[in-house]
């Protein structure tokens, strides 16, 4: 083994840590004996849990006042790189808040960051496999520089998987002077309402494209995955166009998600949105194009409209409910 | 208010895409303007026109061998386009290509600097905050709405459970979210107009980088391998029985 040192970044979700830091907690143990997690807000809330995942020390940057946290913590953390050393490498959740760490992070250290990374393996170093071209290549990369590598993963590339560890040991990570680069300021936070499933953790994910045809139709969608109870998504397109919120996109761009049905309608599979859906355990596609690309990986494709395939699907599955 | 925004001529992503023996992305084919890009384009339109005085400034780095797609943000209103171009760039890493934009960028001391959440070739997503770190600049990231209100942006900013409204003071550094504005598309008239507008192209000499570009990129692409192809199954022209074929499969895998 030649990696030694991994630092994970354990980022705070609704008073526990996010499913995706779970994963690199458990990934990281199994390639290095010395795992640190890093965390911001409340820190002993957190420390049974990342030690339960197997990290030996708890690095927390405490309360933000406010501040989106990629700034002061990318500071913290480079502090912690100079007080303590730096480890092989500080593995980061692809979210919207690891990411802006990974930034601030990358050139606070000067160092370079691989991104959209779903393996990682002790090769003489630290490796990192990156889906390339909607997932039919895989390309693996290496760290040439001095540590630490910073390393951006995406969900779901790892299981979470308890280690059953002892609380890890709190050590406080101060941020620093921040200057102008911490002045951006949470001002309130909205939650939308939802109902059902998250969608990276739903069993049933219902996603639409731009074959739906208009945002109205969009609402088929979201009664299929109501009535699956899972939950919706959607192609980049319809995200571009304004029909639905980023949040609901799957793929290269947006959210990875492995459920154990895929519905894909009137998607017509582009490598940006396979790369998001392709690990899912079944896939089915409904699109009026018979070549569609999606259908190269649907277990059952229907080659139909929507506008009747679906209405009529709705109708099935509501007499049975 | 002057703005600049971060743009990227990348390869058509409609077209087959395919890697050097380097494993660098061949961009050998026609470039064209990242659509990703053209929200920010529109969104500093917008601004500068609520503003009422200032201008947009696009920049950019890669070849610039081609330069139509800075000319159609030239054409949607951009006032200016800037690339920097040099063969030393060539496999730059996103740092590397934030250190260049930073000092193209810095020379122009804009009030706000837009960019996409990441470009729709390399995705790698990090760019626009390592700018804002090596700006020494506040950054907000997923911008689904933009207002200015004299010297303080307010951004709606995309997050798990919704969004969360954030400010900073300018200058600062925002990326948006495809879909948060419509981008326009050039006229006839923005289309002739751009032909006579500024595209200044830089070298990594005249921006003093140099030195900084020399030292490489820290990271290394070792090999590129087929990924498992995942086997098609049953495929129905549907015959009004579409709906049930759907049912009778989510019954075999037990998901209803």
């Amino acid at each position: 083994m030649t990696l030694t040192s991994l630092w994970v970044l354990a980022e705070p979700s609704n008073g526990s840590l996010s499913t995706a830091s779970l994963e690199l907690l458990s990934a990281a143990r199994g390639l290095a004996s010395n795992v640190a997690a890093i965390t911001w807000g409340d820190a002993s809330a957190a420390a049974g849990l990342a030690g339960e995942y197997g990290a030996s020390t708890l690095y927390s940057v405490g309360d933000l006042g406010g501040a989106l946290p990629g700034a002061p913590v990318a500071s913290a953390i480079a502090r912690l790189v100079e007080t303590h050393g730096a480890p092989d490498a500080i593995l980061i959740p692809t979210s919207y808040d690891g990411r802006d760490v990974a930034g601030r992070l990358s050139a606070k250290l000067n160092r370079t960051v691989l991104t959209n990374v779903t393996g990682l393996a002790d090769n003489g170093g630290l490796e990192t496999e990156h889906p390339i071209f909607g997932g039919t290549q895989s390309a693996f990369a290496h760290f040439t520089g001095e540590a630490p590598g910073i390393v951006v993963v995406r969900a779901k590339s790892f299981a979470a998987e308890s280690a059953a560890g002892a609380p890890a040991a709190i050590v406080e990570a101060p941020t620093g002077e921040l200057g102008a680069s911490g002045a951006a300021r949470v001002v309130a936070s909205h939650v939308e309402e939802r109902t059902g499933p998250q969608l990276e953790d739903a069993a049933v994910v219902v996603s639409g494209g731009r074959g739906l045809g208009s945002a109205d139709k969009y609402s088929m969608i979201e009664e299929l995955a109501t009535l699956l109870k899972g939950a919706a998504g959607a192609s980049r397109a319809i995200v571009d166009a304004g029909w639905v919120p980023y949040s609901r996109q799957v793929g290269q761009t947006g959210k990875t998600v492995k459920p154990t049905v895929y519905l894909a309608c009137a998607i017509s599979g582009a490598t940006q949105h396979m790369v998001g859906m392709k690990g899912s355990k079944n896939i089915v596609a409904v699109n009026k194009d018979p070549d569609a690309p999606i259908f190269q990986i649907a277990d059952l494709g229907i080659v139909g409209d929507v506008n009747t395939v679906l209405p009529a699907l709705i109708e099935a599955l509501r007499q049975r409910a | 208010m002057n703005v600049v925004v971060c743009a990227k001529q990348i390869p058509d992503p409609a077209a087959p895409q395919s890697l050097e023996a380097s494993n660098n992305l061949n961009r050998s084919g026609k470039l064209i303007l990242d659509e990703a890009d053209t929200y920010g384009v529109e969104m500093a339109l917008q601004l500068v026109d609520a503003a009422g005085s200032g201008e947009v400034t696009v920049v950019s780095m890669g070849s610039a061998a081609d330069v139509a797609g800075l000319r159609n943000a030239l054409a949607m209103g951009a006032a200016k386009a800037v690339i920097v171009s040099d063969d030393a760039l060539r496999g730059a890493d996103a740092l590397t290509t934030a250190k260049v934009l930073a000092a193209a960028i810095g020379r122009l001391e804009p009030d706000l600097v837009l960019a996409a959440t990441e470009s729709s070739d390399g995705y790698t997503g990090t760019l626009p905050v390592q700018l804002a770190e090596l700006l020494d600049l506040p950054s907000i990231t997923f911008a689904k709405k933009v207002t200015v209100n004299g010297a303080t942006i307010s951004v709606e900013r995309q997050t798990e459970a919704g969004y969360d409204e954030v400010s900073a003071p300018l200058p600062a550094v925002v990326t948006v979210t495809a879909g948060v504005v419509e981008p326009r598309y050039a006229s006839f008239k923005g289309i002739m107009a751009a032909k006579s507008k500024p595209v200044e192209i830089l070298s990594v000499a005249d921006l003093g980088l140099s030195d900084v570009v020399a030292a490489g990129t820290g990271q290394e692409v070792t090999r590129v391998v087929a990924a498992e192809a995942r086997q098609s199954g049953e495929k129905y022209v549907d015959d009004g029985d579409g709906a049930q074929k759907i049912v009778a499969f989510l019954e075999s895998i037990k998901v209803i």
